[in-house]
């Protein structure tokens, strides 16, 4: 199809679909409005099972099921980018080159952030059941903190802090994880990733039963799969070239 | 400006909707679906917004109270954020192949199928 007939097609079904919009916008509760079913009854749920991080709640405690589709559709994100990113047959692996010049700025900035970055990391995923935060928010937090290493250092230090093959392990163990307690949930309790756990006293740490365990799944889930999926892109930069290039 | 906030939604969507068709590089087109997506995320964080209400999140000082904005839909972004993220990198993925193996990463280049 010419490009302008594109557009045309285009501009005929986003008009239709805009109308809709509107048409619907005009008849939904304002904007800002006290009016919320969901809330009234998920807050009265998470209070009931002593969590203090009402979202939380919802993700890994009332509608858990649903956070385990999306820790599904996760890994087999990473999964396909890491196949789709092998070196193929007419590729091979290079040796990475000197790193350039780092500012020396740059060099203490960064690994003085480091530790400091895995920390607020692991506690973003610690304290997911009492402050915002939890095992996503902290996973990518992690993930993206390890990569300071490259930044300030080079590729060849990052890759020997970080085996990606503990990180591969590390994803499927937290997708098993997930779905081991949802498990346990049935034997235990009644239901797939019921909380059955005790769920100790509102607003503490060791509050909330599952959800804290939920958590930790969730952020070492996410935490290896974000490694492992930069670590992929970032090896098809650096090291992974075309054999012809390679004999230059 | 009772609606405002949603028709900010549908732009989002519709644009990014129109960055996907005319355009003429893969990553473009990657990005312009992120543009998309983001429009569910201004539609929902505006279904359950309320005026002067706090943070789903109770703690020693704030009692636990129906005067806060809406959990539900902010857990489905949230989960959505960080799905999408990885969901563009697995297309990014693709783009890569495409322009290893077509040598361009215009769509409309794209007619042939290939082994």
């Amino acid at each position: 199809m010419s490009h302008r007939g594109r557009l045309l097609v285009f501009f005929i079904g986003a008009g239709c679909v805009a109308a809709m919009f509107a048409v619907a916008f005009f008849r939904m509760p304002a904007f800002g409005g006290t009016m919320h079913l969901y809330r009234d009854l998920a807050v009265r749920a998470a209070v009931a099972h002593q969590t203090a991080n009402v979202v939380s709640s919802v993700d890994f405690d009332q509608r858990g099921m649903d956070t385990f589709g999306e820790e599904a559709i996760l890994l087999a994100s990473v999964v396909g980018a890491a196949v789709l990113l092998r070196p193929s047959d007419e590729e091979a692996e290079l040796r990475p080159k000197r790193p350039g010049r780092i500012l020396p700025s740059t060099k203490l900035l960064g690994y003085a952030l480091l530790p400091v970055t895995l920390l607020i990391g692991l506690d973003v995923v610690l304290h997911g059941q009492v402050t915002p935060g939890g095992g996503f928010q902290g996973g990518v937090v992690i993930a993206t903190g390890l990569h300071l290493l490259y930044v300030a250092g080079s590729y060849p230090a990052l890759d020997r802090v970080r085996p990606l093959a503990a990180f591969d392990i590390g994803e499927a163990v937290g997708g098993a994880a997930f779905g081991g307690l949802g498990i346990a949930g049935i034997v235990a309790a009644t239901s797939f990733l019921a909380n059955f756990l005790p769920r100790g006293s509102f607003g503490q740490l060791t509050s909330a039963g599952t959800v804290f365990v939920l958590n930790g799944a969730v952020g070492l889930e996410v935490g290896c799969g974000m490694v492992v999926l930069i670590a992929h892109f970032l090896r098809q930069d650096i090291i992974i070239a075309a054999k012809a290039e390679q004999a230059q | 400006m009772t609606v405002y906030a949603y028709f900010v939604a549908a732009w989002l969507m519709l644009v990014g909707a129109y960055g996907i068709v005319r355009s003429r590089n893969l990553v473009h087109a990657v990005v312009s679906l992120a543009v998309c997506q983001s429009g569910t995320y201004v539609l929902l964080l505006a279904v359950g917004y309320q005026h002067g209400a706090l943070a789903p999140v109770f703690g020693s000082t704030i009692k636990p109270s129906r005067h806060v904005v809406d959990p539900v839909v902010q857990a489905m972004t949230l989960t959505d954020i960080v799905v999408s993220a990885t969901v563009t990198a697995l297309l990014l993925a693709l783009a890569v192949q495409v322009s290893k193996r077509q040598g361009t990463v215009d769509p409309d280049e794209l007619t042939a199928l290939k082994g």
